[in-house]
């Protein structure tokens, strides 16, 4: 495939603020890219550049092999949805979705023909001549994706189209999105804070914090590999242990040596050793293996499928603290209680240290 | 951290990259200049010519004159000699009184003593440099020229007087008694007319917003029927009651109507609709949680009023007493009619132009007027900014619980408020109707026979309605457009800042200053754009400026509720904006934009001090009508003429709650919310 969308060494300027730095990235057509990050990051303002409603203060943009690096909105191929959807209040669905369907010298039994049509892919297909006032949110949100997909846009943009709905409505239009995605092969970018959104809609995830790109790569690429403590940190639940480097590569935690991920931080050096909670595993009463110690059981929070504990280690070290996340099996085998102690083991290939400065 | 900063240089080096302007872009800018342009030419020049004819003095500049007298026998055998060589020999005139106005005309005989206009001597006068001017005869002769006449034709020379700035006006001014006192005088009546309406206003309201008193739309369409007559009409009315020949005279106990009294009166009447509306706005914003967290800790009524009641309505107070008090020190017509030989500011502007002529005193005045209504519009823009909404999403309503003893109360002082103000109306109505007060009260027409008296008659009253007609239909386009563009369109940032400051001047710029300056602008010979004097154009522009503030913030409140994203969408979906306007934001905002064209009509009906220098014979206006036959001694003609005025007001309320009855029934589908 293509790159669709090329993005070259683009900064944004507010003042003397910067937004946004040396961004550069490439989408591939039909791709469903998304940008994540915490608020102020810059996402939703790379966002706007893209779409041109603020353009850039430098860098290209081109899209389908085409320089729009400063062309306004309107001469540009794209469709949007707004986290208010901003349908046109005094307009029936009907006539939300035709709006931008009546420039273009087209018939208007192929318009009909084609609104039905779009209702009937998002799923609202009775809804016609009802006003945007008399739908629930998320049927607003669908509507909202019927007029941007309306004229067939090259690229459609998802400004946090699901932040304003209730936690059930968003999952369920989130598969929604998904298939309705597929089935167009519309290249997408989606803008959201939400990292669960990400890591379940997106063919890649650009991760963004203050106005650059952390990193980019498939949703298991930035869980299971984060180039950087802030996307290790962002992404998913992470123990973050301040620690030292040992001459050997072996990073010193708890007063022990753990072999970890290959890494470039030099010997000697301060590091923060991260590992995710559910990589933490149980190690069976009575055996000792490598990398791995003994913690003391604080507390237990049962989550529904799985329990999530806290565990101190008992070596002196004031705060040091863990959390794991074990599997309902595990705690009933291994007879795991709060108070009680524990084997536990922190596996090579899970641990990973960053440079602390 | 350093690649970083040598990377960041490196991008800032490069020029930034330019918006290609679309369709859209070229038409937003062509709008935002031209209505830009619109509000310079009809508002920041014409103030311009005020300020520097304020600084415009006149004096005789002896020195640019030499003259040389002949002996009996008419040779010229001495010398020349310069005229102010000639004055200091002689000490004839001062300093002072060398100083005139633009058109004064200086006389040579009283340099000559011995003149007698049959003596064979003849003179010769010289001007010694380009700009000297004087007259012969009616010749105008300017230059270095030199005109020798005899002694009988010497008394048709007139010298002119050279210009000068400086601010020799301002010292005049200050140092005249009878000018400088109106300061006071204005300033005393707007301070004690703002502490009377505000404090009747705020119970009025209150009484409105949360007693459960009876009859409570009736009295809130009351309230505000001051607003459809001129300021004039009450002046009128007070006349009659407590006039020399007033049945409750008696009631003033000696003391006369003509004068502060009468304005203080009538200034209560007619801004007691203004500060009402803030007020009673300011009060229905009230969080019921606050009255009940206050009844948990058992506060009394008292400390509930203080700490709750007083904190919440503060701002709108505090609007309602500028607003007061700038009308008051801006009104004219409620002051000349009632003012008596108590001066005020308006009204002096007024009797330096149009009685005395003196253009440069009229400016000094205007000036003077400024400062105080600049002070309250920049306290209230002060306050406005650092007004944080006190009502949450989360807020509950406040509902007045009811009680017998405080609703009959509140009932009785909202009675005797509406009883003030329907008084005022109906003494006028009835004054119109009958033959004349007091003496023959039989029942007649004869007073509306306008063409008796002075005021343009029935035309005057056509002429209103073609203005407020106009003045409604231009005024909401432009302004809506406007507001439109300065809200909506991006980019082109100092070019809007720009705009929405010239917006917001009107505001501060008193009517009578406003009109003033039209004269010194649009009537300057050399204005390309003088032919629009003395039309109906120049009325509607003045008007249309003159109101342009409160309508251009009130379309501003109503497209701030509109999404800003809808002109995003509007454009990715490749439609041009005028299009989203015409289909989307001005359906959305009809209701305010009817708002915007009724506060318009009823304005440029009743409104007298930005139109009262600038009509003319074909347009002259039923409120200058008013006021005109008051002038005359037609006073029943002019009541007559001020209830025409209310009456057209009437009918065009009544129509606009019929059309915005309509229109909200229309789309209520669109509007409820689920």
């Amino acid at each position: 495939m293509n790159d669709f969308l090329k993005i070259k060494d683009l900064w944004k300027l507010f003042g003397n603020f910067v937004a946004l730095r040396e961004i550069s990235l490439d989408v591939k057509e039909g791709e469903f890219v998304c940008f994540l990050g915490p608020s102020g990051c810059g996402k939703t303002t790379l966002l706007r550049a893209i779409a041109g409603l603020d353009i850039q203060t430098r860098g290209s943009v081109s899209q389908a092999g085409k320089d729009i690096s400063n062309l306004p909105p309107a001469e540009r191929d794209f469709g949007i949805v707004f986290q208010s959807y901003a349908l046109f209040p005094n307009l029936t669905i009907g006539e939300n979705i035709s709006f931008g369907l009546e420039n273009q010298g087209v018939d208007k039994n192929t318009i009909k023909e084609r609104v039905a049509e779009l209702l009937d892919l998002v799923g609202l297909p009775e809804q016609i001549s009802k006003y945007p006032a008399q739908l629930s949110g998320g049927q607003q949100q669908r509507i909202a994706l019927a007029r941007a997909i309306a004229s067939s846009p090259g690229l459609l943009l998802l400004d946090e189209p699901l932040s304003a709905l209730d936690a059930k409505v968003r999952v369920f239009l989130r598969h929604e999105m998904k298939k309705l995605q597929r089935k167009l092969g519309v290249t997408t970018i989606m803008v959201t804070h939400d990292q669960e959104e990400a890591l379940s809609l997106a063919d890649r995830i650009v991760v963004m914090n203050q106005g650059v790109i952390e990193q980019v790569g498939t949703p298991t690429e930035v869980y299971n590999k984060p180039v950087s403590l802030f996307v290790a940190d962002f992404i998913g639940e992470m123990n973050q242990i301040t620690s030292k480097m040992n001459d050997d590569g072996t990073v010193q935690l708890f007063g022990q040596a753990f072999d970890c991920i290959e890494h470039e931080v030099k010997a000697g050096s301060d590091v923060i050793a991260t590992i995710r909670p559910e990589d933490i595993f149980v190690v069976e009463k009575d055996t000792t293996i490598e990398q791995s110690l003994v913690v003391k059981v604080k507390e237990m929070e049962f989550l529904g499928s799985y329990w999530r504990c806290s565990l101190a280690i008992d070596s002196g070290v004031d705060g040091n603290e863990l959390t794991a996340d074990f599997s309902i099996n595990a705690v009933r085998r291994c007879h795991i209680v709060a108070g009680g102690n524990l084997r536990i083991e922190l596996p090579k290939n899970r641990l990973q240290v960053f440079s602390a400065a | 951290m350093s690649q970083l900063i040598s990377s960041y240089e490196q991008a800032i080096s490069k020029p930034a990259i330019k918006e290609k302007i679309g369709r859209d872009g070229a038409i937003q800018r062509f709008f935002i200049a031209v209505i830009g342009l619109y509000l310079l030419i009809t508002l920041a020049f014409p103030l311009y010519t005020v300020f520097s004819k304020a600084f415009d003095t006149f004096y005789y500049d002896l020195s640019q004159f030499s003259i040389q007298v002949s002996n009996e026998s008419g040779d010229f055998v001495e010398e020349p000699i310069n005229l102010q060589e000639l004055n200091k020999q002689l000490a004839i005139k001062t300093i002072d009184d060398l100083k005139t106005k633009s058109d004064g005309r200086l006389s040579l005989l009283d340099f000559f003593p011995d003149y007698s206009f049959k003596s064979p001597i003849k003179y010769r006068l010289q001007g010694l440099t380009d700009d000297t001017t004087f007259l012969y005869g009616s010749d105008r002769n300017k230059g270095k020229v030199s005109v020798e006449v005899d002694s009988n034709s010497f008394r048709r020379i007139l010298i002119r007087p050279v210009q000068e700035r400086g601010f020799g006006n301002f010292t005049k001014f200050f140092s005249t008694p009878a000018l400088s006192n109106s300061i006071y005088n204005s300033l005393t009546i707007a301070i004690i007319s703002m502490v009377i309406t505000v404090s009747l206003a705020f119970w009025f309201a209150y009484a409105l917003k949360r007693s459960c008193m009876k009859f409570k739309g009736f009295f809130k369409l009351v309230a505000m029927l001051p607003i459809l007559v001129p300021s004039l009409l009450p002046g009128i009315a007070l006349v009659y009651i407590f006039g020399n020949q007033g049945f409750l005279k008696d009631l003033l106990m000696g003391e006369s109507i003509y004068g502060p009294i009468g304005i203080v009166m009538g200034s209560v009447f007619f801004t007691f609709p203004h500060a009402m509306i803030i007020i009673s706005a300011a009060l229905s914003i009230s969080d019921a949680r606050l009255y009940e967290a206050a009844d948990s800790l058992r506060a009394s009524k008292w400390r509930k009023f203080w700490t709750v009641t007083i904190p919440g309505a503060k701002y709108g107070i505090i609007s309602a007493c500028i607003v007061v008090f700038n009308l008051v020190i801006t009104d004219f017509g409620l002051p000349k009619v009632i003012g008596g030989n108590f001066n005020v500011l308006a009204v002096d502007i007024y009797k330096q132009v149009i009685g005395q002529q003196n253009f440069q005193m009229g400016a000094v005045v205007s000036v003077v007027l400024l400062l105080p209504a600049i002070l309250a519009f920049m306290i209230d823009r002060y306050v406005q900014k650092t007004h944080v909404a006190g009502l949450s999403a989360r807020s509950v309503v406040f509902e007045p619980k009811p009680s017998k003893v405080a609703d009959a109360a509140w009932l009785a002082y909202s009675s005797f408020v509406a009883f003030f103000i329907v008084s005022i109306l109906a003494v006028c109505q009835f004054a119109a109707l009958v033959t004349y007060w007091p003496y023959n009260l039989s029942f007649t027409l004869a007073n509306y026979d306008f063409s008796k008296t002075d005021g343009g008659g029935w035309g005057s009253f056509i002429n209103s309605i073609e203005l407020a007609i106009l003045t409604a239909v231009i005024g909401t386009v432009v302004i809506f457009l406007g507001a439109y563009m300065v809200e909506k369109t991006k980019n082109f940032t100092k070019g809007r800042a720009l705009f929405q400051m010239l917006a917001m001047l009107p505001m501060a710029i008193p009517g009578m200053v406003l009109g003033l300056s039209y004269i010194f602008f649009f009537n300057h010979p050399d204005n390309p754009l003088n032919f629009i004097y003395g039309t109906m154009i120049i009325l509607v522009i003045s008007t249309v400026t003159h109101f342009y503030t409160v309508t251009h913030l009130t379309a501003v409140t109503a497209l701030k509720q509109m999404d800003n994203e809808y002109e995003s969408v509007c454009s990715s979906l490749k439609r041009p904006f005028t299009k989203l306007l015409g289909r989307v934001t001005i359906p959305v905002c009809m209701p305010e934009i009817l708002n915007l064209s009724i506060y318009l009509f009823v304005n440029a009906m009743t409104t007298v001090s930005a139109v009262v220098f600038i009509y003319s014979t074909d347009t002259e206006l039923a409120s200058i009508a008013v006021l005109n036959m008051d002038d005359a001694g037609d006073i029943a003609s002019a009541s007559a003429m001020g209830m025409m005025i209310f009456y057209a007001n009437v009918a065009a309320r009544t129509l606009h709650a019929v059309a915005s009855r309509s229109i909200l029934k229309r789309s209520r589908a669109w509007r409820t919310q689920s």
